[in-house]
């Protein structure tokens, strides 16, 4: 396994913001430049350090949404209406704007195409993102490893990356992609609705026969609910994956 | 009910890195109490003055880590050993 992209050192880096992408009404994708960035792996995350004029230091780490490109590194940041970083981020960074990061960090919740699959791809809202890293990346690649993204939101609204999900859907080969509603469905909608529970699990994903490569991502209720009932279901707790966000944005 | 509010390994990733000068996210720490190793990525982490890691098996503490004025400490609280993913 290649691990050119997986660290001996940290160093803080000063990284422009060149573009800035509204996803739903609370959420942005950000792009930055940063200088000498190393690369990364799909999974892997920065960490984003801002200073106040007092000289308060508040960090947060952001997944990586989209697989290397040169020294642009893209993060999907929701707003959190009591969060200390992600309303500047989301709502005061403009292009042009300069700060501080590091990364890329992780090796734990990382996929590249040689860890090979059959992939389960679950998340619930922003958590979305480290997973989209490693499905555009399996795209990007050419890849042919077969994809069942789960993909949980509170509702129509918070869909993030909708017309790219539906195009891969669409288009795809080998990659499946099933929405389901927890408080509002979309207008017309026929799909899936409430949580992931085992049930749901047990139908929408791969059989522990198959030996799936399982990411678990988003709001830490989420993801210790899904990931213990992949287990129950009889899957390898050593190929279910894990990266808890925290409380959910409310 | 309440959200749960802990996160894992993955939020210490930049910690361990500085501390350790390699990714630690992908090593594998083995629990005093129970045995169990499993990735520091996968333990659970509470956080609040200092940072608690607690072995997703049995739930006991592992790792402690604090940080005080960019002075950091990690204190092996509960674990037998602790080994790099190789390279």
């Amino acid at each position: 396994m290649a691990r050119a992209a997986i660290l001996r050192r940290l160093t803080w880096a000063i990284a422009e913001l060149v573009d800035r992408t509204d996803e739903t009404p609370r959420v942005r994708s950000l792009t930055l430049d940063v200088p000498d960035w190393p690369g990364h792996l799909p999974g892997q995350h920065l960490d984003v350090r801002l200073t106040a004029e007092d000289g308060y230091q508040a960090q947060r780490s952001y997944s990586i949404a989209r697989p290397v490109d040169g020294n642009r590194v893209t993060i999907t940041v929701e707003h959190l209406d009591d969060g200390e970083v992600s309303p500047y981020l989301t709502d005061v960074l403009e292009v042009g704007d300069r700060m501080e990061l590091r990364g890329p960090i992780g090796g734990y919740f990382v996929w590249e195409p040689d860890r090979g699959g059959p992939l389960l791809l679950v998340a619930g809202g922003s958590g979305v993102a480290p997973l989209m890293a490693m499905l555009r990346e399996r795209l990007r690649a050419r890849n042919n490893v077969p994809v069942r993204m789960l993909l949980s939101w509170r509702s129509g609204e918070d869909v993030i990356y909708a017309d790219e999900l539906n195009a891969i859907a669409r288009d795809a080969t080998g990659v499946e992609i099933t929405h389901t509603f927890t408080r509002s469905a979309p207008d017309g909608w026929t799909g899936r609705t409430g949580r992931l529970e085992r049930e749901a699990l047990a139908a929408l994903a791969w059989t522990p026969s198959e030996r799936p490569l399982a990411y678990v991502c988003g709001p830490t209720g989420l993801v210790e609910a899904v990931a213990s009932a992949l287990v129950e279901l009889g899957h390898d707790p050593a190929r279910v994956l894990t990266e808890r966000f925290g409380p959910t944005g409310g | 009910m309440t959200d749960a509010t802990h996160v894992d390994g993955n939020a210490l990733g930049g910690l361990l890195i500085e501390v350790f000068g390699r990714e630690m996210t992908d090593a594998h720490g083995c629990c005093a109490s129970c045995g169990t190793a499993n990735p520091l990525g996968a333990m659970r982490v509470y956080r609040g003055a200092g940072d608690v890691m607690r072995c997703p098996t049995c739930g006991n503490v592992t790792i402690v880590t604090v940080v005080i004025r960019e002075h950091t400490r990690v204190h092996p609280a509960g674990v037998r050993w602790i080994e790099p993913a190789p390279d």
